[in-house]
C-alpha cells in the first residue's frame, strides 16, 4: 500500500515529464508501425502469389523476430550511430512478420469466386486489388498491424540502451539506482505507462479498423 | 396462337414457359403440312442473326498432350439460350470462359457481332458480357446496390441512372428494392444471392450473358423457381445467352438449342431439345440424355386444335340412362362422361350402372379429377391419363367446356411423328452436305 502511494506521489510530482517521455515512446512506435505497415502490406501483395518469394520473405521476417532484441538493437549502432535511429530500424524488422503474414493470409482468404466474378465483370488487376482484394483482406491485415503495434510498444522500451528516448528511460534509470529512493517507482512508471500506451494504441487501431470495414465484413 | 392466360401458373412441370410454347405452336403450324418443307412458316433459330461465333477455337495447356478444347466452331444466335451440356471434365466451362477470355484461347478466333475480339482488351470485352457463376461471387463488403452498380460505375454512368438501374434490376429478379438494396450478401439466402448475381450480370444491360451452372448450388425447389423466373425474364430481355450445365434436364428446360459436348469440347450434337430427344445422333448422345428421353419429348408436344382429338361419349343429367349406355357401347367405351349445363366435364359414369337403368345425378359415378386444357403439353396429358378413371385425358376449352380426349395412341403418334421429322431433318442435312 505504501508502495502505491509513493508511486502516485512520484508520478504526480512530474506529470509533464512523464507525458513527454510517453509521447517520445509513442512517436518511435508510430514511426515503426506506419512504415512497417506500408512496407509489409506492399511486400505481402507482391509475394502472395509467388510461392518462392513468399516462403523466403516469411522465413526471413520470422528470423528477425527470433534475434534477441538487445543484439538486434546493437547491430545498427555501427551503421547509424546511437539514439532513436538504431532502435527504429530494429523495431521495424520486428514489426514486419505479423503484418506480412496477415497480409498474405488475408489475401489468401478472399474467396476465389469473388475474384473470378470481379475479373469476369471487367475489373483490371489494379481495380481488383483496390476495390476487392485489399478491402476483403483488410480486417486480417489490421489484426496483424495491431499485433505489431503491441510488440513494438513493448520492445521500444529497450531503445534506451542504444541511446534512445521513451519510457525505457524510467525502467533503466530505476534499475541502475535500485535500492535508492524512487528507484522502484521509476521502474513502475516506465512499465505502467508502456502498457497504457499499448492499450490506447490498440483501441485507436480497433476504432480505425471499424471505420475502414463495412457491415458486410463483420459478423 | 392465343394461349390460355393461366398457362404458367397451372403446373410445376418443367419446360413450359411461354417462349417455348410460342415456338412449339409455330412448329405445330408447320406440322399441319408436314410433307412440305419444314423451313416454311415460323422463323427457325437458323434464320436469326449470328451474335457470337467461335471459329476453330482451341485451348491447349502447356505440358499437356491433349488440348482441353479442340478446334471448336460454334455459332450462337441473337436472343437464344444455347446450352452447353456434357459430362464433367468435357471442357464445357472452359469453352464458356473462352468467350469472355477468362481463359485465353491458344488458337482460333472469337467474334462478337462479327467483330473479331480475339485480341481485344479483355477488361473492356468483359464489361460488355454478363457473367454468372455457380458460386455467385458477390462482393461481401459491398451492399446489394453496390454489387449491382459494379459495371455501370466502371462504364461511367451518372449517379441517377445507376440508382434507377439498381431498382429496376432488383424488381426484374423479383426482389423488393426498398428491402434489399441496402443489404449485404451475407444477409441473403442462396436463391436470393443468385438473383442478385443475375441482376449484377445484367447491370449495364449487356447483350450477351454467360452463365456457368448458375443454379447448380441451389436446392431443387428454389432452382425450379429460379429457372422459370429466368425464362420469363429472358422472354422480355431476349439476351443472347450461353448456359453451361451438366444436367440434361436443365439443358432441355432452359435451352432454345443444346450443344452436347464430348471430350475436349467436341460437339456431338447441337440442335433444339425436341430434336435431340427425338433423334440422338449417336450412342454418346443417347447415353447422355439417358432413360426417359421419349417421355421428356412429350414436354415439347402440345394438345391443341391441330392434334385431332377423339370424341368421347357424353351425357347430361336427365338423359335416359339406357340411351347413354347405347352411345357408350357404340363408341366401345366402359365409361361415359357426364357434363353439366355448361358442358364442363364433372363425373365419370360406368356404363354398367347405366345399363341397370339407374338414374344419373350430379353425384353419380366418380369425380373427373384429371383434365387438361387445350395447349397443355402431352406430358401433362399423359400424367392426367395415368390417374384418370377412364384411362383417357379429357381436354377442355378455355371456358372449361369439354373438347375431346387424349388417348395413348395420340402420344404414340406424336412421338413417332417427332422422330420421323427429326430423322428427315438429319437425312436432308446429310443429303445437302
Amino acid at each position: 500500500m505504501d508502495g502505491i502511494i509513493s508511486w502516485i506521489d512520484y508520478i504526480s510530482g512530474r506529470p509533464d515529464e512523464i507525458l513527454e517521455t510517453t509521447w517520445d515512446h509513442a512517436k518511435i512506435t508510430l514511426i515503426v508501425v506506419v512504415s512497417a505497415t506500408v512496407f509489409s502490406v506492399l511486400l505481402g501483395l507482391f509475394v502472395q502469389s509467388r510461392p518462392t518469394l513468399r516462403a523466403l520473405s516469411l522465413s526471413l521476417a520470422g528470423i528477425f523476430l527470433t534475434i534477441p532484441s538487445l543484439a538486434l538493437f546493437a547491430i545498427f549502432i555501427p551503421i547509424v550511430g546511437i539514439g532513436n535511429e538504431p532502435a527504429i530500424y530494429a523495431l521495424f524488422l520486428y514489426a514486419i512478420l505479423p503484418i506480412l503474414r496477415n497480409t498474405v493470409t488475408g489475401l489468401d482468404s478472399v474467396p476465389s469466386a469473388v475474384v473470378e466474378s470481379a475479373k469476369g465483370m471487367g475489373m483490371n488487376t489494379t481495380r481488383q486489388l483496390l476495390q476487392i482484394r485489399i478491402p476483403l483482406a483488410w480486417p486480417v491485415i489490421m489484426a496483424g498491424v495491431r499485433i505489431s503495434s503491441l510488440i513494438t510498444v513493448g520492445i521500444a522500451a529497450i531503445a534506451v540502451l542504444v541511446g534512445g528516448d521513451g519510457l525505457g528511460t524510467y525502467i533503466q534509470g530505476g534499475l541502475t539506482r535500485l535500492g535508492l529512493p524512487n528507484s522502484l517507482e521509476s521502474v513502475w512508471t516506465g512499465t505502467v505507462f508502456t502498457v497504457l500506451l499499448g492499450l490506447v494504441l490498440d483501441l485507436v487501431l480497433a476504432t480505425f479498423q471499424r471505420f475502414t470495414t463495412t457491415k458486410g465484413q463483420r459478423l | 396462337m392465343a394461349r390460355p392466360p393461366d398457362r404458367s401458373a397451372r403446373t410445376a412441370l418443367p419446360t413450359r414457359d411461354r417462349t417455348r410454347d410460342r415456338r412449339m405452336s409455330e412448329n405445330a403450324d408447320t406440322t399441319l403440312e408436314q410433307n412440305e418443307s419444314t423451313t416454311g412458316g415460323a422463323p427457325s433459330p437458323g434464320d436469326r442473326l449470328r451474335k457470337i461465333r467461335l471459329e476453330e477455337v482451341e485451348k491447349r495447356y502447356p505440358g499437356t498432350k491433349q488440348p482441353a478444347v479442340a478446334s471448336l466452331t460454334l455459332d450462337v444466335h441473337e436472343g437464344e439460350i444455347l446450352v452447353l451440356v456434357g459430362p464433367s471434365g468435357c471442357g464445357k466451362s472452359t469453352t464458356l470462359r473462352l468467350i469472355n477470355r477468362m481463359i485465353e484461347p491458344t488458337g482460333g478466333r472469337i467474334f462478337l457481332d462479327d467483330e473479331d475480339v480475339t485480341k481485344a482488351n479483355p477488361d473492356k470485352l468483359r464489361r460488355r458480357i454478363g457473367y454468372v457463376i455457380q458460386q455467385i461471387g458477390l462482393f461481401p463488403h459491398q451492399t446489394i446496390a453496390q454489387n449491382i452498380a459494379t459495371v455501370p460505375k466502371m462504364l461511367g454512368w451518372d449517379k441517377n441512372r445507376i440508382t434507377g438501374r439498381i431498382d429496376e434490376l432488383l424488381s426484374v429478379v423479383g426482389l423488393d428494392p426498398d428491402t434489399y438494396r441496402g443489404r449485404y450478401p451475407k444477409e441473403l439466402s442462396g436463391g436470393q444471392a443468385q438473383r442478385v448475381g443475375v441482376a449484377r450480370a445484367l447491370g449495364a444491360d449487356p447483350e450477351i450473358m454467360l452463365m456457368d451452372e448458375p443454379f447448380g448450388a441451389i436446392d431443387p425447389i428454389t432452382r425450379d423457381r429460379l429457372q422459370n423466373e429466368f425464362l420469363r425474364v429472358q422472354e422480355d430481355l431476349r439476351k443472347t445467352i450461353v448456359f453451361v450445365t451438366h444436367d440434361i434436364d436443365e439443358a432441355i428446360k432452359m435451352g432454345d438449342r443444346i450443344a452436347i459436348l464430348g471430350e475436349q469440347s467436341v460437339i456431338r450434337q447441337v440442335d433444339t431439345p425436341e430434336r435431340i430427344l427425338a433423334f440422338p445422333v449417336d450412342d454418346f448422345v443417347r447415353d447422355f440424355i439417358g432413360e426417359g428421353s421419349t417421355l421428356k419429348g412429350l414436354h415439347f408436344e402440345t394438345v391443341d386444335e391441330h392434334v385431332k382429338l377423339e370424341p368421347y361419349p357424353t351425357m347430361h343429367v336427365g338423359d335416359t340412362p339406357t340411351d347413354a349406355a347405347a352411345r357408350a357401347s357404340e363408341a366401345n367405351t366402359d365409361w361415359i362422361l357426364l357434363l353439366d349445363e355448361q358442358d364442363h366435364p364433372i363425373r365419370w359414369v360406368a356404363v354398367g350402372d347405366l345399363e341397370r337403368g339407374e338414374a344419373v345425378t350430379a353425384e353419380s359415378g366418380s369425380e373427373v379429377a384429371a383434365k387438361v386444357s387445350l395447349g397443355a403439353t402431352l406430358f401433362e396429358a399423359l400424367e392426367q391419363m395415368l390417374i384418370s378413371e377412364a384411362a383417357v385425358s379429357p381436354v377442355v376449352r378455355d371456358d372449361g367446356s369439354f373438347y375431346g380426349v387424349v388417348r395413348l395412341t395420340h402420344l404414340n403418334r406424336a412421338i413417332r411423328r417427332a422422330r420421323l421429322e427429326a430423322r428427315e431433318h438429319y437425312e436432308s442435312l446429310e443429303a445437302t452436305s
